[in-house]
């Protein structure tokens, strides 16, 4: 069996058991809280081209502006941290001091700075995924053999050539890792900021229809964010076989 | 030209915590094109004075030269060969073979010529796609030897590069390298625990003290290169005047061997306590 197919399989199963065990949950809670399966998938597939997708696309450009702009600042600041001693010693202790802060308590102050649109959501996520990031990337940076470094550098590379093809490299299994963990915690962030202001996104879409005692209607968005969050994490593990093949050879 | 002159060099790595002298007052010379095995106790400085020929370590005191040059830096014709380290997990045999054109800036052309021919040469022609995790220790050792052949280098600088091999995938790299300096004719310094290695790749054989590292004998082996070498009598006993040379050194005793490598000898990127590392 190929690769593909097996994976396919393996989906199929899992979506099988998840539909199985939803069904079996819902008719032992009995309420109309917890629709099964097919009622819910019926509401999403008639509500998807109409209601829900203006949501999906928003909540979908959330999550990828915020995740990308928190990869594309954190990890070449975290790798230059790792590698520099010298900005290590500037970095470090504000990075000790700021990492274990729950971003997310800063919220409503986003929310009264960047109004109820795109900008506080994006901000408060990209803050989430820098910090995780940039931690990783710093130990992944530390972490690199100093071997390696030196066989590069006694071929004559310099700073820029040891970034290149020692330091980055190295550092990209555990920083696809992050992100990967990271897609859990943007999507539920995503679905908070999103419940508290605004009238666009996922979040407010399953928000609203719980308030109007709309079950299946809640269910239908929260599946459409459940498939957001595997939809982001087989984007990352197809861009982590493109960037890492060397980690799959051989297994 | 590429031979090597150290004199009276020392260096002094910042330990935690204490100072601990690597090598004190050396002095070396290898003639251009001459092989030469280094050998001594644990924690003698081999490691250093490599780091040291190699450009990526400045000495505390004393004049490291190749070639009639004061080293200042990695130098082009140099190679390094390290024991495990030397190969990027990230890049298939061809890249990593190709690294040191790469990062020389030789064109994408010439480069694939030249580490072709190299890879052909340690016969690592057909795995050129391959990841080096999916090569055995034998083909990795070959790898860096390859990327060494295709960098044309005229000093060959290796640090236990066989150590982790087992007997007989051993005595076949040992073979290719002595084929290769006898084609090549470069300036080739060993780093090596193995007696039998050291008598087999060196013409000269430079045992070294206790740290702080300092030339203690030479033993001279003018047979070395010479075809069934291995086999004669006298193999046996430039073998057996270098155990005692090193048994006086307390090499041999219940302390010595390779198990318990020093804190210089460990491949780290060593800080030295006097000086920068020389400028990269």
């Amino acid at each position: 069996m190929t690769g593909w197919r097996r994976k396919a399989v393996g989906y199929a199963g899992a979506t099988v058991a998840l539909l199985v065990i939803w069904q079996l949950g819902s008719l032992a809670v009995d309420s109309r809280a917890l629709p099964g399966p097919v009622p819910a998938l019926a509401a999403f597939a008639g509500s998807f081209a109409t209601e829900l997708w203006p949501h999906l696309v928003s909540s979908s450009w959330r999550v990828l502006a915020a995740m990308t702009l928190g990869t594309v600042l954190a990890v070449p600041l975290g790798l230059l941290v790792g590698r520099s001693p010298r900005a290590d010693a500037v970095f470090a202790p504000l990075i000790f001091l700021v990492y274990p802060i729950p971003k997310v308590v800063f919220l409503p102050v986003l929310l009264v700075l960047l109004g109820l649109g795109d900008a506080s959501k994006i901000v408060l996520i990209t803050l989430i995924v820098f910090f995780q990031l940039l931690v990783t990337a710093r130990d992944a940076a530390r972490a690199i053999p100093p071997g390696s470094v030196l066989s590069v550098r006694s071929l004559g590379a310099g700073r820029a050539d040891v970034f290149r093809h020692v330091v980055v490299p190295a550092a990209l299994p555990d920083i696809f890792t992050a992100l990967r963990i990271g897609t859990g915690t943007a999507v539920a962030v995503l679905f908070l900021s999103e419940s508290i202001g605004g009238r666009l996104g996922l979040g407010y879409y399953i928000v609203d229809a719980w308030g109007r005692l709309a079950y299946d209607a809640m269910f239908a968005g929260i599946l459409a964010m459940a498939l957001l969050g595997v939809a982001l994490y087989e984007l990352l593990e197809l861009a982590e076989g493109r960037l890492c093949r060397w980690t799959r050879v051989g297994r | 030209m590429a031979g090597l002159v150290a004199r009276d060099v020392s260096v002094t790595y910042a330990g935690v915590g204490r100072a601990t002298e690597a090598l004190s007052g050396l002095d070396l010379a290898v003639a251009d094109g001459e092989p030469v095995a280094l050998i001594g106790p644990s924690g003698c400085g081999k490691s250093t004075l490599l780091l040291l020929a190699s450009g990526l370590l400045a000495p505390c005191a004393g004049d490291i030269a190749v070639g009639g040059e004061p080293v200042r830096g990695p130098r082009l014709s140099t190679a390094l060969i390290l024991q495990d380290f030397g190969l990027l997990p990230w890049k298939t045999v061809l890249h990593n073979a190709a690294l040191g054109l790469e990062v020389r800036g030789v064109g994408r052309v010439e480069r694939r010529e030249r580490v072709a021919a190299s890879l052909a040469r340690v016969g690592l022609a057909e795995f050129a796609d391959a990841y080096p995790g999916e090569l055995s220790g034998g083909m990795r050792q070959r790898l860096a030897l390859a990327r060494a052949l295709a960098l044309d280098a005229d000093l060959l600088l290796m640090d236990e590069p066989l150590s982790s091999l087992d007997a007989l995938t051993r005595e076949d790299l040992q073979d290719l390298l002595l084929e290769l300096w006898r084609q090549r004719g470069h300036t080739s310094v060993l780093v090596t625990h193995s007696i039998e290695e050291a008598v087999f790749l060196g013409r000269r054989v430079i045992v070294l003290s206790p740290r702080p590292g300092r030339v203690t004998a030479v033993v001279d082996n003018p047979r070395m290169g010479e075809t069934g070498y291995r086999e004669t009598a006298e193999f046996y006993e430039r073998c057996a005047e270098l155990r005692r040379l090193l048994a006086a050194e307390g090499a041999l005793g219940p302390d010595a061997g390779p198990a318990r490598p020093g804190p210089a000898e460990e491949g780290a990127h060593p800080a030295t306590a006097c000086a920068p590392e020389a400028s990269s």
